[in-house]
């Protein structure tokens, strides 16, 4: 499983950025070879309309299983997620990523629309 | 650290002096966000001085070099928005028509055009006579209100709360359902929406609420002005119950808030024996579903 | 004659001046109004008549082709509004991001990007007897304003050019969209209040018309609520005072209900009548 979390930093104890479109970092861990490998996503701020398409492109491109993040995706990133074969999780805002990761792992996070 | 925002889709609801009024009750922990940038209001009533002042730049307009123009037409030609007109013999751009798309800039065999990057307002991080932090915006006319803007807003919004271990970001929200109100509530872990009692108030509070639902962010509501029409108050407290919204209280049609605006003040500032029981309990109730 | 009705913000009551209005004046003149707030549309609430025409109004948006596409991936970088991703095989077009420039479709050098007509939005228009109404609304999920505005205006020039009075409920704001609706009128008329909010909100309004160099004067609603700050600006500003409305209650009660106010509050008629003979003055 590759899994993907919005993030505020670039390891375990780094926050989830509940911002999807303009999260900071992008994380995606991979449960095989265990291994997390951060993206600086910063460069978003620059972007003024479609923040969340553009991240929803990096995702693609990150082929992940399942996305973890804050807040539900705005209406044109959920469309594009949606064409992805990926389980998305959501209200995980403020969690560290080892904390997310381990209540996905329990099943206690609620799943996204 | 929590980031709480108030939105109102219609403006005239109050949203700004409830904002305020908060912000007053809750000085201490908080640092307040005014991403309401197409009218900013409540610096009007913070004061903000010693203000940190940086320019914003988003998207372009493109301009012609008249040296390099050898006046084929041909920007003209392509140009959608009709913003590109004959001008002494070349060509120029007209500014108030240009949408910045860059398709001239693509097409024009002699490279005369530029993107240029628009300044398109003022972003700036100030103190407040309550001593809280307000970080907030003026933009230049006619331009966008983007989501660029309202983010930044907010990141140094956060950032700031960080720096002065604030547990809590207070955010007046951009009115409508455009990408600015979308930017306001993305991150936020608790929406507050100010309506008030009147047909067109629980319309527009339909429209954001179906926005705030899309990013599954818990909501609460406030009425304002609630005695003004009892029917359409009792419409928005059936409205609110059944797409469980909590509904944190209403407050009646109040000649206080005219007065504490026309004087730059807060409702509590105003009258405190009558406001500040009820802004405190607001923001205990906040503080408690969060 | 067109005239806008405008205000620097939200809330100030530019609904309702303009529905209040156009009754008002089309008592006695053939009265268009268009409510052009598309974001949201108020004044149906107040205007009510048994039938109503929908007109569907469409822009151009690229499609793209998978056949003829190579992936070359360069309509992205053209696309300065994001409205263009590469998804694996798939090249994406947003909506509600494209801004129907023509410049991905023209130059992709496989003609994979055709631009075909999709919904914008539609125009309501309904007709009580010398008044014309017209309300445009944005389909959901759409955000640019400016689009369907612009059509709505050129459909008002094809229908309604003939009318004598033409009324626009402008955005609020001084943002594009309230530069878009504003910059085709003969005369602004601007409406704010007399608070510290209102000073500031009318005082950029102000800015944006002097600068489209359009001839304006200025309505205070809910006069006695706050202080004279205004009428002191106003009056350094050389700027016309064309009415009062006082503040009232129940003005604020009957608007809560949907109700057109003149009829029943005689300040609002007489402030209505100083504007509208401002208003046949001027043509
Ligand atoms: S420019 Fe044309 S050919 Fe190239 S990726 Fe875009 S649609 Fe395909
Ligand atoms: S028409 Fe213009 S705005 Fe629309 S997708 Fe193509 S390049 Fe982007």
């Amino acid at each position: 499983m590759r899994i993907i979390f919005t993030s505020t930093g670039e390891g375990w104890d780094a926050k989830i950025d509940p911002r999807f479109g303009r999260t900071d970092y992008i994380l995606v861990y991979d449960e095989e070879k265990d291994e997390l490998v951060a993206h600086d996503n910063r460069e978003i701020m620059e972007v003024a309309h479609g923040a969340g398409p553009k991240t929803a492109q990096k995702i693609h491109e990150f082929k992940a299983d399942v996305l973890i993040t804050g807040n539900g995706p705005g209406g044109n990133a959920a469309g594009i997620l949606k064409t992805m074969p990926l389980k998305i999780f959501i209200r995980a805002g403020g969690m560290s990523i080892r904390e997310a990761y381990e209540a996905y792992k329990d099943d206690a996070l609620e799943p996204g629309a | 650290m929590k980031e709480i925002v108030i939105i109102s889709g219609k403006g005239g609801t109050g949203k700004s002096s409830i904002c305020a009024a908060l912000a007053y009750v809750a000085k201490e922990e908080l640092v307040v966000a005014d991403c309401d940038v197409d009218a900013a209001d409540l610096h009007l009533i913070l004061n903000p001085k010693n203000s940190e002042v940086q320019d914003f730049y988003s998207g372009v307009l493109a301009e012609i070099d008249p040296d390099k123009c050898i006046a084929c037409g041909l920007c003209q030609q392509i140009c959608r928005f009709a913003a590109i007109e004959p001008h002494e013999k070349t060509y120029r751009v007209i500014d108030l028509e240009c949408e910045g798309c860059g398709y001239c800039y693509y097409v024009c065999p002699q490279d005369a055009i530029t993107l240029i990057d628009q300044n398109v307002g003022k972003f700036l991080i100030s103190d407040t006579r309550y001593g809280c932090t307000l970080v907030h915006a003026h933009l230049g006319i006619g331009a966008d209100n983007s989501g660029k803007l309202v983010a930044k807003v907010k990141s140094e919004a956060k950032t700031r709360a960080k720096t002065e271990q604030k547990a809590y970001i207070l955010a007046d929200g951009s009115p409508g359902i455009g990408c600015p109100v979308i930017a306001s509530l993305a991150g936020a872990d608790y929406v507050i929406l100010v309506t008030e009692s009147s047909k067109s108030g629980l319309s527009d509070l339909k429209r954001v609420q179906e926005l705030v639902t899309k990013f599954q962010i818990p909501s609460a509501c406030i009425v304002n002005k609630a005695d003004i029409n009892p029917g359409v108050t009792s419409d928005i407290h059936k409205y609110l119950a059944k797409n469980k919204i909590h509904h944190m209280g209403d407050i009646p049609y109040a000649e206080d808030f005219h007065k504490a605006i026309a004087m730059g003040r807060c409702l509590i500032e105003e009258n405190e024996t009558r406001w500040l029981p009820i802004f405190s309990e607001y923001w205990h109730d906040i503080k408690e579903k969060i | 004659m067109r005239i806008a009705i405008a205000s620097g913000k939200g809330g100030t009551g530019k609904t309702f001046l303009a529905v209040n209005l156009a009754l008002k004046a089309a008592e006695t003149q053939t009265t268009l109004l268009m409510d052009l707030d598309v974001e949201e549309p108020n004044g149906g609430i107040f205007i009510q008549a048994d039938a109503a025409d929908v007109h569907k109004v469409t822009r151009a948006i690229p499609i793209w082709d998978p056949g003829a596409c190579n992936l070359c991936g360069k309509c992205i970088s053209w696309c300065k509004f994001n409205a263009i991703i590469k998804l694996g095989e798939m090249i994406l077009v947003m909506p509600p991001l494209c801004h129907s420039c023509y410049a991905c479709s023209e130059l992709c050098p496989m003609q994979a990007l055709p631009m075909e007509q999709q919904s914008l939005g539609e125009i309501r228009h309904l007709k009580l007897g010398k008044l014309d109404f017209t309300e445009s609304k944005l389909d959901i999920g759409l955000e640019q304003s400016s689009p369907l505005i612009e059509r709505t205006l050129e459909f008002a020039d094809e229908h309604f050019g003939d009318k004598e009075l033409q009324l626009l409920d402008s955005p609020p704001g001084t943002a594009c969209a309230m530069v878009s609706a504003v910059k085709t009128v003969d005369y602004v008329i601007l409406i704010s209040e007399p608070t510290p909010f209102g000073l500031f909100d009318l005082n950029l309004a102000v800015e944006t018309v002097r600068q489209l160099g359009l001839p304006f004067s200025v309505v205070i609603n809910r006069d006695g609520i706050g202080n004279n700050d205004i009428y002191k600006y106003l009056e350094k500003e050389k700027i016309q005072l064309l009415a009062k409305i006082p503040h009232q209650r129940e003005i604020a009660e009957m608007y809560s209900r949907g109700e057109i106010i003149y009829q029943q509050v005689p300040a609002v008629d007489e402030a209505l009548n100083q504007i509208l003979s401002k208003i046949r003055s001027l043509s």
